[in-house]
Parts: structure tokens; C-alpha cells; sequence
């Protein structure tokens, strides 16, 4: 994997994914899919379209999730009530939008050659996005990458920490997946800006 | 002329204009906040200031050093209409914004 570029003549920003790597985003994508589905803050119900058009009873409380409530800040930190009326009317949007953006990073991966169960060894493929789904993995990497980062507390210059944990170590393991994707990320921002 | 319709159903306020600005000045004090957090990379916070706003890329490097050493930077005001906008299309990238009234 040496991250992604942009193809000269098409434009297209494309990367080679071992079945490996991609099996490992396609399952961060799916648990960040479910994480936005599951901890709604209001019961979904089901309902006609055109109830659900006129529903405004979006959430208006702080996730208590702390990956939710990073994923989703308060946007008016001293004033509760515009800050629970503005989390009403955009909350139940940004979750939808950033689980649609998960959505397409997995269906990406599976139209571009990674199978539903990866069982062979030595897979490897090119994955090749247009502009605006480049665009769109290039958020759902920061949402995966706030995710990982949440629950690992990652803090500003504490490398040399992630550095002495033994290779066992499962946190330092997802703290190299988080540093990986990171990795990706940064080549997908400068193939983007080219 | 001199003569002074008594029909006319409009009134124009001399003052008028004065008044329109003082509620241009009121309908525009707030202002979009984006703040430090250990997690965005400095080239994709620039990149978004970039796309989003249409910033040149060296305002957009200027207000991400802001951000990085400062621990805050004002990116945006306007309308508290706009900022909420702004606000929410910051969330949209994952950059943690807030809204305050200037």
C-alpha cells in the first residue's frame, strides 16, 4: 500500500488495497455505520414519508457517547437552549450524511474487487474514485479516524507514549490502525489538492 | 416641482438608509470557530478552509496555524443564519466548530 494518487490522463485518485487492508476499512466503516445507527438519541419509529418529513423532533441533548458527542459538538457552548435547538434540525442530517459516507466506502471496496468474506490470500486490487466519492472518503476517513482517536484518547504529542506499549498490546495495536489511516488519509488530501 | 402628493401610499424616511445599515450591523455579529483538536491533520484542516469557505490557499494555511497554535481561530462571520451553516457543513468534515455572537 503506498496510499493514493492522482492518475494523471483520468483524475481519477486511485490506491492499491491488499484484501487485507481493505477487509480492515470495510469493518471500521461498518461499526462506524453502526454506532451512528444504533445509539439514536430518538427512537426511530416507523412511520409514512410524508410524517417523517414533518417530524423536527430531532435529539437536542448532548450525546453521551463520547465519540458521538465529538462526531456531533454543541454548537453553542454557553447557550443550552440554541445549542439543543441547532443539535435539533442538524444532528439527525449529520448522522445520516456521515453514515451514507461510511455506506459508500464499503460499497466502494466491494464493487472494486473485495469479496463479502475475505478468504483469499494474496488479494490485491485498485480502488478508483471520481472527485466527489474521493471527497466523501475523505470525510468518512476523519469520522473513523475521531472514532478511533475517542476511544483510544489520543492527546496532542503523546507519540512517545503509543511507542513503549509492547507490540501485544491491543491498544497499541488499534493505535497503529488509527496511525495507518491517518497515513491514508494524508495521501488522499494531497492527491485531492493536485 | 413642490407639490406634495397627498395620495402617495408610500413614504419615503429620509432617514431610511442610516436605519437599513444599523440592521446590517445588528443581522452580523456572530462568527464561526473552529478549534484544536490532536486528531485532524494540518493539510486536511487547510483543505477544508480551501473548499468550504473558497479561502486562497495561504488565508486557509494562516487561519489552520491559528487553529493549530492558538488552539482556536475565527474562520467565518456573518449572519447568525450563515455561522449556523457554516457551523453544521464544519461538523459535516468532522472539524469541531462553535458559533458565538461577536
Amino acid at each position: 500500500m503506498s496510499g493514493f494518487a492522482r492518475h494523471r490522463k483520468s483524475r481519477l485518485v486511485i490506491a492499491n488495497f491488499s484484501g487485507f487492508e481493505a477487509d480492515l476499512l470495510r469493518s471500521l466503516a461498518s461499526q462506524l455505520v453502526e454506532l451512528l445507527r444504533n445509539e439514536r438519541a430518538v427512537p426511530a419509529t416507523e412511520t409514512d414519508p410524508l410524517e417523517a418529513m414533518l417530524d423536527f423532533s430531532g435529539p437536542t441533548e448532548e450525546p453521551e457517547d463520547p465519540v458521538l458527542a465529538r462526531l456531533f459538538p454543541t454548537a453553542y457552548p454557553d447557550d443550552p437552549e440554541s445549542a439543543g435547538d441547532f443539535r435539533r434540525f442538524t444532528e439527525s442530517a449529520l448522522r445520516d450524511g456521515k453514515a451514507d459516507a461510511a455506506i459508500t466506502v464499503i460499497d466502494v471496496l466491494e464493487d472494486a474487487g473485495l469479496p463479502p468474506e475475505l478468504t483469499e490470500e494474496g488479494l490485491v486490487f485498485d480502488v478508483e474514485l471520481d472527485e466527489p466519492t474521493a471527497e466523501t472518503w475523505l470525510r468518512s476517513f476523519t469520522d473513523i479516524r475521531l472514532a478511533l482517536a475517542t476511544r483510544l484518547e489520543v492527546e496532542e504529542g503523546d507519540e512517545e507514549y503509543w511507542e513503549t506499549l509492547p507490540d501485544d498490546d491491543p491498544r497499541g495495536q488499534a493505535h497503529d490502525i488509527y496511525l495507518w489511516m491517518g497515513y491514508l488519509q494524508e495521501t488522499l488530501v494531497d492527491a485531492l489538492s493536485h | 416641482m413642490g407639490h406634495v402628493s397627498t395620495a402617495s401610499p408610500v413614504e419615503v424616511d429620509p432617514t431610511a438608509t442610516p436605519e437599513q445599515d444599523d440592521i446590517t450591523l445588528l443581522a452580523t455579529p456572530w462568527v464561526t470557530i473552529v478549534w484544536n483538536d490532536p486528531v485532524n491533520l494540518m493539510s486536511y484542516v487547510t483543505y477544508v478552509f480551501t473548499k468550504y469557505f473558497g479561502y486562497e490557499k495561504k488565508k486557509a494555511e494562516k487561519l489552520m496555524l491559528e487553529v493549530h497554535h492558538d488552539g482556536k481561530s475565527v474562520v467565518s462571520a456573518g449572519s447568525r443564519e450563515e455561522m449556523e451553516r457554516d457551523v453544521q457543513a464544519m461538523h459535516e468534515y468532522g472539524l469541531w466548530a462553535t458559533m458565538e455572537k461577536q
